[in-house]
Order: C-alpha cells, then sequence, then structure tokens
C-alpha cells in the first residue's frame, strides 16, 4: 500500500499539471478549433483547461500526459517501464528515422505510458496510450510495456486501468508487432486468472490489433461519447463492401447497442466512476 | 519454386493449393464435421470437427478458402466472422474439455471485412480466442498452409508450435495494404512484401515459428504422409508434458517477442 508514497516526482511540468492546466485567457493571436460537433471556433487555450471538451459535449481526443492530468490524483504517479524502447526488428526502411521525429514532436518516447496511480485514493497500474505517436500503433516497445505492467499488477495483487486509442499494429514492425496481441493478451488472462480487475476505457480510436486484443478483455468495459471502436478501418469496410455505412457506425454508442461495451462514461464523470468500479473490487483483490 | 517474397505471396494465394478440407481428406481420417457457434450461426469459412491423426483422436480447425470460384464463394474466401471464431472457441473449449490435441490449418488473407462483422463483434471475437487459447489446458499445433494474413490468422494460432508451408506467408497487413499506406499505391506489393519479411524463412528466423514443412510433392500421398508423421511425432511429446508445463512454455514462447529491446 505504501510504495507509492515515495515514488512520485514528476518528470517535467506536463505531468504537474498536463497542458490542461495553462491558463484560459485567449489573445488575438492565439490557435482557436472547429468542434466537428457545433462548428464553434474554440481557442485551444480553453479546450485544453475544459479536459479538451466542447460546450456542446464533444470529446476532442487529447494526449496521454493530459489524460494522467485528469485521471490521476496529483502526484501519485509513478512511471514504470519508460526505458523499454521501440527497436527495428525488420529494419523496415525509414522506421528508425520515423520514431527518432516522433519523439522529437510528441515528447514521448514512445505510444503508452505504464505506471502506478491512485485515483481518488485506490491504488491500481495505469496504462494510457498515446494517440500522437504514431496513433497509438501497437509495436514490441508498447506489447512490452503492457505486458510488463500486467505481470507487475498480477504479482502485486493491483487491479489495472487502461485506456485504449490506437490505429492497430504497427506495420514497420511486422509480426513482431502482430505477436504482440498474443503477448499482452496471455499477460491479461494471468491476471485475470489471479481473480485481479481489469478495467478499460476505449477513447477515439481505438481499432484493429488493439481491438482485438487487450482493448475488449476488460472485465469492464467503458468508452468516451462518440470515440470510434472497430477492428476493420471504416473506409476500407466502404470501399470493400460497396455498401452505405449505418449511422453511427463504429461509434462507442453503437458498440453500446450491439452488446460490446458495458457502458458510456463521459470525461467529466469518468474519474469518479472509475474509482468508484475500483473500490468495488477491492474485496475481491484482498481476499486473493 | 516461388524464390523472391512476392513469388511467395502469389504460390500462397494460387487457387491450386490444398486447403484446410484437402488437409483433411489427406492427413485425417473419420473426420466428423461439427458445425455452429451456439451463438448466431454457422460460418463455413471455418471448417472444423473430430478427427484422427494416426491413432489418436484430435480436435481440427481449418481456415477453409475453396478452389472453384463457386467454392471461394461459398467459404468467404476464407475470411472468417465472428462466429467463425466463435465456433474455433467452443470447439477449443471443448477439447480442451476432453484433453484432445487441437490442430488449426490456417489460410486465410484476413478475417472479414463488413459491417456485419463489426456488428457482431470481430475484434472482441479474435481477442477472445487470443484469451482462451493462451490458457487452454491441452496441445495446439497451429500450421499456416497458405495466407496467414494479420489478426485474422493469428487468433488460430497462439499455440504451443507454430509451423509455415515453405510457401506460405504470415504478415501483419498485406503487402499491398502496406504499398498503399507507404506510396499510395497498391502495384508497389512487390518492393511491399519483401520490407515487411513475410516468408516462412523469415518468420523462422525472427523466432515467431518453430519449423517449415518443405513442399516436395505437396497435397499428394507422401506429403501427408509425411506430414502426419511429424504431426503425430510432436503431439505426442506435447501431450507427455503437464498441463501446467505445457502452458508455462506457451506463455514463455510469445512472452520473448520484442522483449529484448529493453534493460
Ligand atoms: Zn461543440
Amino acid at each position: 500500500m505504501a510504495i507509492l508514497d515515495f515514488l512520485f516526482q514528476p518528470k517535467n511540468e506536463l505531468e504537474e499539471g498536463g497542458r490542461s492546466a495553462l491558463p484560459a485567457q485567449a489573445d488575438e493571436s492565439e490557435p482557436e478549433k472547429v468542434c466537428p460537433n457545433c462548428h464553434k471556433s474554440i481557442p485551444l487555450s480553453r479546450i485544453w483547461a475544459e479536459q479538451n471538451l466542447c460546450s456542446c459535449g464533444y470529446h476532442f481526443r487529447m494526449n496521454a500526459r493530459q489524460r494522467l492530468a485528469i485521471t490521476a490524483d496529483a502526484g501519485t504517479f509513478a512511471p514504470l517501464f519508460d526505458e523499454v524502447s521501440s527497436s527495428d526488428p525488420l529494419s523496415f526502411p525509414g522506421y528508425r528515422k520515423k520514431l527518432e521525429t516522433t519523439q522529437v514532436s510528441s515528447r514521448e518516447n514512445e505510444a503508452v505510458i505504464c505506471g502506478t496511480a491512485r485515483i481518488e485514493g485506490e491504488e491500481c497500474c495505469l496504462f494510457i496510450m498515446e494517440p500522437y505517436f504514431m496513433m497509438g500503433s501497437m509495436g514490441s516497445a508498447v506489447g512490452e510495456r503492457i505486458t510488463r505492467l500486467f505481470e507487475y499488477a498480477t504479482e502485486r495483487r493491483l487491479p489495472v486501468v487502461g485506456f485504449t486509442v490506437s490505429g492497430g499494429a504497427r506495420m514497420q514492425e511486422g509480426l513482431v508487432s502482430l505477436m504482440q496481441m498474443a503477448k499482452t493478451s496471455a499477460a491479461v488472462r494471468r491476471h485475470s486468472d489471479a481473480g485481479l480487475f481489469y478495467l478499460t476505457v476505449l477513447t477515439d480510436p481505438t481499432t484493429g490489433g488493439v481491438t482485438a486484443s487487450f482493448a475488449m478483455e476488460g472485465d469492464i468495459i467503458l468508452a468516451e461519447p462518440g470515440a470510434v471502436v472497430g477492428f476493420a478501418g471504416a473506409r476500407v469496410i466502404e470501399q470493400t463492401t460497396r455498401k452505405a455505412l449505418p449511422k453511427g457506425f463504429q461509434t462507442a454508442e453503437f458498440l453500446l447497442d450491439h452488446g460490446f461495451i458495458d457502458a458510456i462514461a463521459p470525461r467529466r464523470t469518468q474519474k469518479k466512476l472509475i474509482s468508484q468500479l475500483l473500490s468495488m473490487h477491492r474485496e475481491a483483490r484482498d481476499n486473493g | 519454386m516461388a524464390d523472391t517474397a512476392y513469388e511467395k505471396v502469389k504460390a500462397a494465394r494460387a487457387a491450386k493449393r490444398p486447403t484446410a478440407s484437402d488437409y483433411i481428406r489427406g492427413m485425417l481420417t473419420d473426420f466428423v464435421e461439427l458445425h455452429g457457434d451456439r451463438r448466431f450461426a454457422d460460418d463455413k469459412a471455418i471448417v472444423a470437427g473430430l478427427a484422427r491423426l494416426g491413432g489418436r483422436s484430435i480436435t481440427v480447425i481449418g481456415i477453409e478458402k475453396g478452389h472453384s470460384a463457386k467454392e471461394r464463394v461459398a467459404h468467404a474466401f476464407g475470411a472468417p466472422n465472428p462466429e467463425g471464431y466463435r465456433k474455433a472457441l467452443r470447439l477449443m473449449k471443448q477439447a480442451e474439455k476432453f484433453r484432445r490435441p487441437v490442430l488449426c490449418l490456417v489460410d486465410t488473407s484476413g478475417a472479414f471485412c463488413g459491417i456485419g462483422a463489426e456488428e457482431r463483434g470481430q475484434g472482441q471475437a479474435i481477442a477472445e480466442c487470443l484469451n482462451e487459447l493462451s490458457a487452454l489446458k491441452t496441445p495446439v499445433i497451429s500450421v499456416i498452409i497458405g495466407e496467414g494474413g494479420s489478426g485474422g490468422a493469428l487468433a488460430l494460432s497462439l499455440a504451443d508450435e507454430v509451423w509455415m508451408l515453405e510457401n506460405s506467408i504470415y504478415s501483419v497487413i498485406s503487402p499491398e495494404g502496406c504499398a498503399s499506406i507507404l506510396w499510395k499505391d497498391a502495384s508497389k506489393a512487390e518492393t511491399a512484401a519483401q520490407y515487411l519479411r513475410l516468408t516462412a524463412q523469415d518468420a523462422l528466423e525472427l523466432g515467431i515459428i518453430d519449423r517449415i514443412i518443405p513442399e516436395d510433392g505437396l497435397g499428394d500421398d507422401i506429403f501427408f504422409t509425411r506430414l502426419r508423421a511429424v504431426l503425430s511425432g510432436r503431439f505426442q511429446a506435447l501431450c507427455a508434458a503437464s498441463a501446467e508445463e505445457l502452458l508455462e512454455r506457451r506463455y514463455a514462447r510469445f512472452r520473448s517477442i520484442g522483449a529484448e529491446n529493453a534493460q
């Protein structure tokens, strides 16, 4: 229980408050973003200050550090496995360069961050995928970090909370990336067989190999409103079948209707719901 | 004989290449086909049931492409829907109950891509296969006999041993798909096929598979007799292990892939 108390130290100011901590002052030069739902222009700083939500309720995408800041209790996140990095197992042309430029632009070294944290006081292992790192694609580093996190959680009898966002397997790592679906699934299964709780929150977009592995293996599966969740890409399906896609196809609401997720979790009330679910599984863990 | 990666892609997809049903007929006896997922439908892209391999009863699960145009349509070109994976799942659990070894014959360009497949949870169905196979207390051998296309092939390939035919392929994405992402040009599939390292020889080098099956006399009696003998030998060895040992080794087998690049 006490392991977290001495471990936390913010790595940088992003982790401390996240970009959402920026003041909401709009000057004339400030860039704005148009909400795809209500078509209003909103200054970026205001979006950040409002958990990346539009006043109409639209959920903008957010990076992993912002999400960490609104999810974990301040100062409780202790990162794990940051040292696990991407390799280039196929010597795929251009891949190393792409990794380097992505690392600079995203300020992350891979497409997932892992660690331990408290969520409204509830202790857990936490992973958050990064949409701005090669669209959260899963290569060997992502697979290895998530596998280690589940092994760590199984050893210490901790629940796992995971936020997914992914375009799927990382093509540039070929079969090695495909095998991460098998590896992570096996680690999730061991955690589950130990009677431990795993909660996933699917965020926009969660597709391909991540959907077909650990994203869909949670004991309880939540999704953010409007998040696109599916296996095959909608455009590919449209091209292959030459049929018009049904309204709302592959959205969180569509999955709820078809019985594949437990509930929609709007961002504003997410933290409370997650902590409540964690607390309702505390007994199972203590009895193990 | 296929030499370049793309020649192997073409060989793996050739219509005359033996399909799962040919292996079942040529290599196994007393086949009883079992249908349906008990949830929604019977997916013809997966042909599965009980059979004997030599003296041993096994569960066989094959992805079937068919040969003629008519057969290919009937089997949905070997692209399973969620109900296909759920049929496989049902028969795997049944095999576990009776401690019967499982043989998977994998030959698909990928899981079915369609509206219904998404409505019925293609991703969830594949994830459940992976999750269950990782803990299935009976030996599993998967043989990629033609195309091993992405997650739709992996769903039946989380096994104690994974083998590939000499001219089969196994890949995270089709070379055409890779080429259109990289160069917006599917006709550069030949180059993409090289980059992806999708041949049996590549997969063996990368530590993804355990054995390559030579294709001498592919599809004839001697070919099937030889393959049956190799399978019998390996199933015998795997059946001698306790369920615990088996699962420990299966976990370690996949655990090590892509784990070397960290401190
Ligand atoms: Zn709006």
